[in-house]
């Protein structure tokens, strides 16, 4: 078996490989605004690092987020299109809980946030690093407050907002060796994963700019 | 591989506003045009949401390549090239493309062509009336462009004479139809309507043509607010709108002023063939008044069939395919999606590509490759 696991999900463009028992190769790197220039040099430092190539890869692997869509969509689009190439299945992970698995607490409850951008956080509620109990859901920190109040929180968007997420836990951002490893657990044990398609949670927003479809530079 | 290069097979994918777009060509030869559209979508918000468009991008991705391939009757691993919009366009549309593509030449390692959208729109009558001519005057017109755009070398050399100031010619078609009720896309409803109308009813204003005005560029917002203007005027006075004839002068004061300025770009430059293409280039008057006035100027006119006018996937084929058979620099897989990319540059190039580097793509990767 050998996983290729990627997300793009959070400013981390995050890919690593993994051969069934353990990661044998990663790659991440923060860069919010180009993880489309990024993923694809990075899968192929990843691949060379291990001395394998792409045709070796049995699965493909995605954070289908929720994360901010433009850069969502790079990783899942590049997931799919390497499932549609090598014919072999590509599965889907929550990104938040590629988090709660890397935070490795084991007493719950906690909760993982990501930046939703828009004074939003994407969250999830967990019993352990393994068990998602709740969303996830998209909502102003305020607005939970209340519900998730000394509980330990894991992500960036935890740290965004201290007066909602008092107790914040690292990792800051997921990474695709977390992503593999759940994936691989979840795989060895029969469990279904996700389809790998973008959990958005929030409608487009339906705006047609001024100039929508210009493509001529002024 | 020596056969090939003639007539290299490549697939193309547009993913630049609201189509799907996968093609298919061998050369000048187009195999397979595959679109999904997302325009249904956009109808009720009167254009298109780049968002929606975005997701819909997505989903249809795979399958429409899947489609193309089927048929065109090729196999993937077969391909000598993949070719992708890298700009201009909607920015998180065009980046659904280029992850595909960039994901897609590195599984089947094929050498990677991010190409000009402009471009593409000009190279895809290569599928319909041979090699362009060299040099070519190309005329684009859809609901992101207007302009005239001269070529000598479709893969190196597209030089701007003009675009439009305000306006593209589709987005006053878009608006005059949402005046007029007449629903979204407004292209094809004013058309169809037009053909049943008097041309000459009303007299509404021919946008920069003055004597001191850019001679190649264009403006439709003045003729736009004076159609709004003069619907308005009927409605409030209790009369009814003649939808047939507004819509007939609508068009023929935008058609007259592209071909006349079309074919006084020819005379100008000396150049005796134009091209027309993008999505207002099925409008059926416009072809027709191109077609007269290219006629008694001698000039050759080439327009596509309508749907190779429209934004698709084999018109990127077709620019990749003749980046190929040029022996053009491959992008590298740092390719970036580029919503302003310039019209004079038909092709991104590797950052490190240099002349003759045509198998950039396979250098950087030939480990990891499968062949
Ligand atoms: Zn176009």
């Amino acid at each position: 078996m050998l996983l290729l696991a990627l997300d793009t999900a959070t400013p981390a463009v995050t890919v690593a490989l993994h051969d069934g028992t353990s990661v044998i190769a990663e790659s991440s790197q923060v860069d919010a605004r180009r993880h489309g220039e990024l993923l694809l040099p990075a899968v192929h430092r990843v691949l060379a690092d291990a001395g394998l190539r792409l045709d070796a890869v049995t699965a493909v692997v995605a954070g289908v987020g929720p994360g901010p869509y433009t850069g969502l969509r790079v990783g899942l689009m590049t997931a799919d299109t390497f499932g549609l190439a090598l014919g072999v299945p590509v599965h889907g992970v929550c990104t938040l809980d590629g988090l709660a698995y890397a935070s490795g607490i084991e007493d719950g409850p906690f909760v993982v946030a990501t930046d939703a951008r828009r004074k939003e956080v994407y969250w999830a509620r967990y019993e352990d690093a393994r068990t998602r109990v709740g969303g996830p859901a998209v909502d102003r920190p305020a607005d939970i407050a209340e519900e998730v109040a000394g509980l330990p929180a894991v992500g960036a968007g935890a740290a965004l907002y201290p007066d909602a997420f008092a107790d914040v836990r690292g990792p800051e951002h997921v990474t695709a060796a977390a992503l593999a490893s759940l994936a691989a657990e979840k795989l060895a044990a029969g469990e279904e994963l996700l389809e790998p398609r973008p959990l958005y949670l929030r409608r487009p927003d339906a705006q047609v700019p001024k100039n929508y479809k210009v493509v001529t530079p002024q | 591989m020596a056969d090939s290069r003639d007539e290299p097979l490549v697939l193309g994918i547009e993913t630049s506003c609201d189509e799907t777009g996968v093609g298919v060509v061998r050369g000048t030869t187009l195999l397979a045009d595959a679109v999904a559209s997302s325009v249904d979508e956009h109808a009720r918000f009167g254009g298109v949401v780049p968002e929606v468009a975005s997701r819909a991008h997505l989903e249809a991705m795979v399958p429409t390549i899947q489609r193309a391939l089927k048929d065109a009757g090729v196999s993937a691993k077969d391909l000598d090239g993949i070719a992708v919009t890298a700009g201009p366009g909607l920015a998180g549309a065009l980046l659904v493309g280029v992850s595909a593509a960039k994901a897609y030449a590195y599984a089947l390692g094929k050498p990677l062509y991010g190409v000009n959208h402009l471009a593409s729109h000009i190279c895809v009558d290569q599928l319909e009336h041979g090699s362009l001519p060299e040099p070519t005057m190309a005329l684009l017109v859809s609901g992101g462009h207007s302009s005239l755009l001269l070529s000598t070398d479709i893969t190196s050399d597209v030089r701007p004479l003009g675009s439009t100031i305000d306006d593209a010619a589709g987005e006053a078609f878009d608006k005059i139809a949402r005046v007029l009720n007449l629903g979204f896309p407004g292209g094809p409803v004013i058309d169809r309507y037009a053909r049943e109308g008097d041309p000459e009813a009303i007299a509404f204003p021919r946008g920069l043509t003055g004597p001191r005005d850019a001679a190649y560029d264009f403006s439709f917002s003045g003729l736009k607010t004076s159609v709004a203007r003069w619907i308005e005027a009927k409605r409030a006075a209790g009369e009814d709108v003649p939808v047939r004839d507004v819509a007939a002068s609508f068009q023929e004061a935008v058609v007259d002023v592209l071909t006349r300025k079309a074919v006084r770009a020819c005379k100008d430059e000396g150049v005796e063939h134009l091209m027309i293409g993008g999505g207002v280039a099925a409008n059926t008057r416009l072809r027709a008044l191109a077609q007269e006035r290219c006629e008694k100027a001698g000039i050759r006119l080439r327009v596509p069939r309508p749907k190779l006018c429209t934004d698709n996937g084999a018109m990127v084929a077709a620019l990749g395919a003749e980046m190929v058979a040029r022996n053009r620099a491959a992008s590298d897989l740092g390719l970036s999606a580029d919503s302003s990319l310039p019209v004079t540059e038909p092709h991104v190039p590797g950052a490190h590509a240099h002349a003759h580097d045509h198998d950039h793509v396979h250098e950087v990767s030939k480990d990891n490759l499968y062949s």
